[in-house]
């Protein structure tokens, strides 16, 4: 029964896909904001983006653009691709992902513009916005990672966040006690890994439904962190709260690579935490889309009980992957207190598990797609900050809002189909 | 399809028919995204139809509720053992627990005692408090508990649909924007200014939760993504506005002015306690939820659309418009849940008005087994642990976080049946509950 249903889904989708008018119409919506808004109400000046720092060993000039012109060729070619993408789905239903890809990039380009020729300083520093991004981009990589983990093998992890919270308070509290931050660094993993102990345990052995265990997770590990906070980090000995001290882990440029403008001080003047986040990415898709192991594992999310006949043991591969999936997200919660800040505070993840969540859907369930959302999500959250100092023509809480409205859109289907794996969230008993 | 009398016979071949699907293959078949709800269609529980006392009884006496009893148990045990863990005296006298093995258990005994003895004074009847307000707890308790009942069957209602509402938090922000908007901004006279307060609530919490229902049912968007994605939306959204439309101009802080006198709810006890007529509201719901979900003709439509959506189909209905309007419904009565916290207990709309009402609003409606009086008492028993935890947390020193470990471990062994059973050793005569 259950598959027939699973075979009938995909033959609506691809029904209502044949001729889907969603996409032109939510370009033309955004050519139209585009005309009205860059052109219309368009700043006039210039808007500068600063590639170079000051203290880099290559300078490369300031990049100065003006910033109706560009507003208005922006509204031109976002017109151009709109009408095309029109007619494509008129002639053939389907449109080409040049199209899209295109209007995307051009559409960021000119929001970009618009902004910082809107601000009252009209400069940008790039290095400082992609460097500074960072900061959000790491710990949403890692809990989209942990959800590309699990939730390839079919079980739905809604726990980023509590892992990501675990991580951070482990690491801290460990990285305080033995003064070594990589010990910290473990012991984030090890926490991370408990979190999806619980997780398995409870979706997996007494297949409650995952949903519901991850949320209840996420409010048992704040609640416990929490509480193990005012206990344990605020107990004072000798006037110093010793136990929320974390050593630090240190940065490691790459000697030549770190000079390359822009790229360089983002990517390759990272922590350790960082290198790995890059190998991660790398792996995991190589490993999820061209080894054994790999289709294995979407096997057992697609089709368990496919998986199961030929011979894979479903819930010992789903156990293994969601421990992983923690320990992963383990290793991003640590990034806080090791890394980003200076010690463990209450509830500091701030939501951004959820960002993970939001990524990893928008990066439709594929490690480079979630890495490019993580980007994507972490430039828009440090522009917002940036730009809270610089007073803008848009209000920073509607950048806070994008991560997620685009998500609403991707799982709705405006911006592509976002679809889970098939088994997504499905406990699997052996008949 | 329409009347009473067709319900009866049709939902009675219903029964049979949910019972094997959900025994089976967990999760509801057919439909994937159907989360399989402990206590929500899909559950073998069967309904009973001679008079609601006996079937109060029932329910009680059945396996279920004392599992939700041991769960209860279990999770304040493990709390203890947090507590006593984490006490100085204790770890001082594990010290010498050779020596004097007693003074180990005497601390265990004084640390855990203390603080659930404050907890419980604090929920209910404190004798040695000062105020009135802290004498009688319980009343606080109510308090607590009046945003929790509504935004918990807001979560229970949509669960009956086989639909997961993570939504309450922005619902509850949504319905107190709009309902600030009203009861700041405009003047009406007492009376009608209130309820225009409580309409506009509802309705900003429906569109909240209506946008989820309409996605979900015309381009089949899973809703729980999309709830959670709404809740930071939410949050963005009631910041912006409290920076501009609805900033309190003598403020420098993102609030809003206080609300209107008579856009308030009035105090059921007098200026010593903080208990409203918010209460009144959310008990009204109780009993009209339990109408919608029991006896009216959109109640059946919904109950058999969480059963089998495919069946309730085939049968004729709507799936799409149940979707839609069990999330509207839901998202209202979220709403009211803003509406009794701005207007009943904190007078001034700011961005954390939802604080954790919207999660606790999950696992109130999981531990009431999304059953609107069971959701009622849930709610009153996890009001009474924020009631009760801010008392422990003043006169015992022991955080208030202890309450959301509890509270989330309750749940945990709610919904794992077959955990709480090898526990307490129990012997189940017929299998349920495992596809839960």
């Amino acid at each position: 029964m259950s598959i027939t249903a699973k075979s009938e889904t995909p033959k609506v989708a691809d029904a209502v896909a044949i001729r889907s008018w969603k996409m032109p119409i939510l370009l033309g919506i955004l050519s139209l904001f585009s005309v009205v808004v860059f052109i219309i109400l368009g700043p006039s000046g210039t808007a500068t983006f600063r590639i170079s720092q000051d203290t880099d060993a290559w300078q490369v000039p300031d990049l100065v653009v003006p910033a109706k012109a560009v507003g208005a060729l922006v509204s031109i070619i976002a017109v151009a691709l709109t009408y095309l993408a029109w007619r494509q789905t008129r002639d053939s239903g389907k449109i080409a992902k040049w199209v899209i890809t295109s209007f995307s990039v051009v559409f960021v380009i000119g929001v970009m513009v618009w902004i910082i020729g809107g601000t009252s300083t009209q400069n940008i520093t790039l290095v400082g916005l992609f460097a500074g991004a960072m900061l959000i981009t790491t710990p949403i990589l890692f809990g989209a990672m942990s959800g590309v983990l699990s939730e390839r093998a079919g079980v739905v992890n809604i726990a980023i966040e509590g892992q990501l919270l675990a991580g951070a308070f482990t690491a801290a509290l460990v990285a305080s006690i033995t003064g070594n931050a990589y010990a910290g660094l473990i012991a984030a993993a090890v926490a991370g890994v408990l979190v999806s102990v619980l997780l398995a345990l409870f979706s997996i052995k007494y297949v409650v439904n995952q949903i519901i265990v991850g949320v209840v997770l996420n409010v048992l590990v704040s609640g416990l962190t929490g509480f193990l906070f005012e206990k344990i980090m605020k107990t004072k000995v000798d006037g110093a709260t010793i136990y929320n001290q974390p050593a630090h882990l240190p940065n490691l440029p790459i000697p030549l690579l770190s000079e390359i403008p822009i790229i360089g001080p983002t990517l390759f003047r990272q922590s350790i935490i960082g290198y790995f986040m890059l190998i991660l990415v790398a792996a995991l898709w190589f490993g999820l889309f061209r080894t054994r192991w790999g289709l294995r594992v979407r096997a057992v999310g697609e089709h368990p009980k496919a998986a199961d006949t030929v011979g894979i043991n479903v819930n010992r591969t789903r156990v293994i992957n969601v421990l992983a999936g923690g320990a992963v997200a383990g290793i991003g919660g640590a990034y806080f207190t090791l890394v980003a800040v200076s010690s463990f505070s209450k509830d500091m993840t701030g939501g951004l598990g959820f960002i993970a969540l939001a990524a990893l859907i928008f990066g439709r369930w594929n490690p480079i797609g979630a890495a490019l959302a993580a980007l994507l999500f972490g430039v828009a959250g440090n522009l917002q900050s940036i730009l809270s100092l610089a007073g803008t023509p848009i209000d920073g809480q509607f950048l806070a809002m994008l991560p997620y409205a685009l998500t609403i859109l991707a799982v709705s289907g405006f911006v592509g189909r976002s679809l889970a794996p098939a088994a997504d969230g499905e406990p699997y008993i052996k008949e | 399809m329409s009347g009473p009398e067709v319900n009866k016979p049709a939902e009675e071949a219903a029964e049979p028919s949910s019972t094997p699907t959900s025994t089976s293959v967990p999760g509801a078949p057919g439909n994937p995204g159907t989360p399989g709800v402990p206590g929500a269609p899909g559950s073998p529980v069967k309904p009973e139809r001679e008079g609601g006392g006996s079937q109060l009884v029932r329910e009680i006496m059945s396996g279920n509720a004392m599992i939700s009893v041991l769960a209860v148990v279990v999770a304040l045990v493990i709390g203890g053992i947090l507590i006593a863990a984490t006490d100085a005296r204790v770890t001082t006298a594990l010290g010498y627990f050779f020596g004097d093995p007693t003074a180990t258990f005497k601390a265990v005994w004084a640390s855990v005692s203390e603080a659930y003895g404050a907890l419980w004074r604090g929920a209910t009847y404190d004798p040695g408090s000062r105020t009135w307000k802290g004498r009688l707890g319980i009343f606080e308790t109510l308090t607590f508990a009046t945003p929790l009942i509504l935004s918990g069957l807001a979560v229970t209602l949509a669960f009956r649909v086989g639909l997961f509402n993570i939504g309450a938090k922005g619902q509850i922000i949504l319905g107190a924007t709009f309902a600030g908007a009203v009861g700041f901004l405009i003047e009406l006279p007492p009376g009608i200014h209130l309820l225009a307060v409580i309409v506009a609530g509802a309705v900003g919490g429906a569109v909240w939760g209506g946008i989820a229902g309409f996605l979900k049912a015309r381009t089949g968007a899973h809703e729980v993504i999309v709830t959670i994605m709404l809740n930071y939306i939410a949050v963005s959204l009631v910041l912006y506005l409290l920076k501009n439309q609805l900033k309190d101009p003598n403020s420098s802080n993102p609030i809003s002015p206080r609300m209107h006198e008579s856009a308030m709810f009035p105090l059921l006890l007098g200026p010593n306690f903080r208990i409203h007529a918010g209460l009144i509201v959310a008990v009204i719901a109780v009993f009209v939820v339990s109408w919608l979900l029991e006896r009216s003709t959109l109640g059946f439509e919904y109950r058999a659309i969480g059963a089998n959506p495919r069946a309730a189909r085939t049968a004729g209905m709507l799936v799409s418009r149940g979707y839609i309007t069990v999330m509207l419904i839901s998202g209202a009565l979220a709403g009211l849940a803003g509406v009794t916290q701005l207007a009943g207990t904190e007078k001034i709309l700011d961005s954390d008005i939802a604080g954790s009402i919207g999660f606790d609003a999950i696992t109130v409606a999981l531990l009431g087994r999304s059953k609107p009086w069971g959701t009622f008492f849930a709610a009153i028993l996890f009001g009474a642990f924020k009631a009760g935890g801010t008392s422990m947390a003043i006169n015992a020193d022991v955080s208030i976080d202890i309450v959301a470990v509890v509270q989330s471990l309750i749940v945990l062994f709610i919904a794992a049946p077959p955990l709480v059973r090898s526990i307490f050793r129990i012997k189940v005569a017929r299998r349920v509950g495992a596809n839960i």
